[in-house]
């Protein structure tokens, strides 16, 4: 096997390979709480409960309804999106111009609420939901076996971030989006319906985690405490990204989980903390983190 | 006749009452109180938690609500799997509310504590469901009875029989806290001790989602066999991508602690076939298919092997304190040991006097999806472990008479 000081190369790659997957994932939900707390600046503590119930409905539509995993993928993220909708219009929205800490607040209550009422029903021990037919198997590749479904959640969650990017930075929609929140009134006087605007946004934004949870069931345990597990490391990256820079944090996302996969090579022991170290080092010496402006 | 009769039942009516009455007096405040620590709500809630308290309310109720005229009383609480909860619920049950006994004890860690507060205070500690061995070994108590199955049972049962078989590499997949520390030492001296080899191991910590860099590195290892000593969620995540990287039809992967809510959360197509160890299985008699039955009548789900045990282990401590005439920690630990426990949980079972509760384990085979005939269908016992090969020997040190 081919080895370069010591370390088999082919494991690197292997290492690089998975870390890669994992960042998509970090991607995809980094990338919700960006746009949610970049457009609206709503710290969104509810975001890892959305990727939970993304996962749980999806379960549920195959197991009560028999929808498929395709037509999941489509629907849950709506359906998703639509109780995002509803927490904006109905329990954000009379404390929007409160301090940021209350949304904080609210949000993290939602969660622990959700995640209490879905053990409550469930259980703690998680469902099982199978992979798709269609992206059963894999391939073999010359450092390792790439999982079908592996390679499929590198190409779906890029393809949506890189989508989400351009229309919120490169189309018409995505400047009256970025105007409206940016000077409200101003937008209003236009006749540009704003509050409208903050509440679809929100439901995107959630949205993207339901659809991540979706991805997600197949792999990882549906258990009412995926989201909390993952939602930390997700912030930990929303803020090395840049609070509220979309590109900043689809790019962070991808390259954590690639610093991660690599600890998890060399030091496995610390690779639930090394995004954290890594927060630290870039709060100290660029504290808008990496892609952020300088306010 | 008639009057013979009446005047025979009424007397020995009135001598089941004076000798209750006498024995009476052996009852600390006039009730025997049973407290039930558990995960409730978290990552261990399904293997003990609120089943564990239908579990005790279900021995009391069998056993007729009362014990030598007294009233049993049941009371329980979430440690949310942290030992200083833990210890102070206990701490406050047993110095101001008159708790006599804590059963149900779920994570190691909290059991550690909570089991020194109530040697401390001379109360009984009844372990469910604690997989380590050290509260039998190096933290034993004469107050401690440890039920179930432990961490030694589990290496015993499903790691010996395999380097047996000739399955000598090793590598090992493990839950970076106590518990998987333990389990991993005591599975790799079994491994030693029977001519195989350790090749490498791993830590995650606990809680990690995703396992597939694990996996490379175990397929990459040259391990005959992955063991995976973990356990709860961090069991499922790891079995589903050993299944997804295909490392199960590489080499064979062991889980060393499986809970039947586990093995029930997993795709039959993944887990089938699996060989793991267990205290219990729901539908190895109709003894145990009765207890269950009912179990699940009022819990919704087949008991987890610590819900069985939780029973066994109220029951037995019931019986005793019966016996005993108080409800007196020595004196009631006294007949629980000199007592062999025969229910359909315990078989073949003594309770030594270490404290480790010495009972038939049963190695068991995940089924495939064809074998199944039902959701609940999920094992087939292959062998019964006498207890005496299942567990560790006893130490000098630990030999409470």
């Amino acid at each position: 096997m081919a080895t370069f000081l010591g370390i088999n190369l082919f494991g690197l790659f292997g290492q690089l390979l998975v870390g890669l997957i994992n960042g998509s994932f970090y991607a995809l939900l980094s990338l919700g709480l960006a746009i949610i707390f970049g457009l609206l600046k709503i710290i969104n503590f509810a975001q890892g409960a959305m990727y939970m119930l993304g996962a749980f409905f999806a379960w549920m539509a195959l197991q009560y309804m028999g929808i498929n995993y395709w037509a999941a993928l489509i629907f849950v993220p709506l359906a998703v999106g639509a109780i995002g909708i509803l927490m904006e219009r109905f329990l954000l929205r009379p404390i929007a111009n409160e301090d940021h800490l209350y949304s904080l607040l609210l949000t993290f209550g939602l969660a622990l609420i959700l995640q209490g009422a879905f053990t409550h029903m469930f259980g703690s021990s998680g469902m099982s939901y199978a992979i798709p037919e269609e992206l059963k198997g894999g391939n073999r590749l010359p450092f390792m076996y790439l999982p079908n479904y592996r390679a499929w959640i590198i190409i779906a969650s890029l393809a949506v971030c890189v989508a989400t990017w351009y229309m919120i930075e490169k189309t018409k929609l995505g400047a009256y989006l970025r105007a409206g929140t940016e000077n409200p009134q101003l937008m209003q006087a236009f006749g540009i319906n704003v509050p409208l605007i903050v509440t679809l946004t929100f439901g995107f934004g959630v949205g993207l985690a339901g659809f991540a949870g979706v991805m997600a069931a197949p792999v990882y345990s549906v258990s009412p405490d995926m989201g909390s597990n993952m939602l930390i490391v997700v912030f930990a990256i929303v803020v090395i990204g840049g609070m509220g820079s979309i590109g900043g944090a689809i790019l962070t996302g991808l390259g954590m989980g690639v610093v991660e996969g690599l600890t998890k090579y060399f030091y496995p022991e610390a690779s639930t903390t090394v995004i954290f170290a890594v927060m630290v080092i870039v709060l100290l010496t660029k504290p808008a983190g990496l892609f952020g402006k300088e306010a | 006749m008639k009057s013979l009769k009446k005047s025979l039942l009424s007397a020995a009516v009135a001598s089941v009452f004076a000798v209750s009455g006498a024995q009476a007096a052996g009852i600390s405040d006039d009730k025997v109180k049973i407290g039930v620590l558990a995960d409730m709500g978290g990552v261990y809630a399904d293997v003990c938690g609120p089943g564990c308290v239908t579990a005790v309310k279900m021995a009391v109720e069998d056993f007729g609500g009362t014990v030598l005229g007294k009233p049993i009383e049941i009371v329980s609480a979430d440690d949310q799997n942290k030992p200083d909860i833990g210890s102070a619920k206990v701490r406050e049950w047993v110095e101001s509310q008159g708790v006599d006994a804590v059963t149900g004890l779920v994570a190691s860690s909290v059991t550690g504590a909570v089991t020194k507060v109530l040697t401390d205070n001379k109360k009984i500690a009844l372990i469910s469901t604690s997989a380590s061995h050290a509260f039998t070994t190096k933290a034993c108590s004469p107050y401690n009875a440890h039920w179930t199955y432990n961490v030694v049972s589990l290496a015993n049962g499903t790691v010996k029989p395999m380097v047996k078989d000739g399955k000598k590499k090793w590598f090992f997949i493990t839950a970076d806290y106590a518990f998987g520390h333990a389990l991993e030492k005591v599975a790799s001296g079994v491994i030693n001790k029977n001519g195989g080899e350790v090749v490498g191991a791993v830590r995650a910590p606990l809680g990690t989602t995703d396992f597939s860099s694990y996996i490379l590195q175990a397929q990459s290892s040259g391990a005959d066999v992955v063991a995976l000593a973990n356990a709860g969620s961090d069991f499922i995540n790891s079995l589903k991508t050993a299944a997804e990287f295909g490392l199960t039809e590489m080499m064979d992967v062991a889980g060393l602690l499986v809970f039947t809510p586990n093995a029930q959360a997993l795709d039959p197509a993944i887990a089938g076939g699996m060989k793991l160890t267990t205290g219990f299985y729901w539908d190895l008699d109709d003894q145990t298919r009765e207890w269950s039955a009912r179990f699940k009548e009022r819990h919704g789900s087949i008991p987890a092997m610590g819900q069985a045990g939780a029973y066994s282990m109220t029951m037995h401590y019931l019986n005793s304190i019966k016996e005993a005439g108080t409800d007196d920690a020595d004196a009631v630990m006294k007949v629980m040991k000199k007592n062999k426990p025969n229910d359909f949980f315990a078989r073949n079972a003594y309770l030594r006097n270490d404290g480790r509760m010495v009972h038939d384990m049963y190695q068991v085979r995940i089924k495939k999806a064809n074998e199944r005939k039902n959701a609940d269908d999920i094992y087939v016992v292959e062998k019964v472990i006498p207890g005496d090969e299942a567990f560790q020997p006893m130490m000098a040190q630990c030999d409470f008479k």
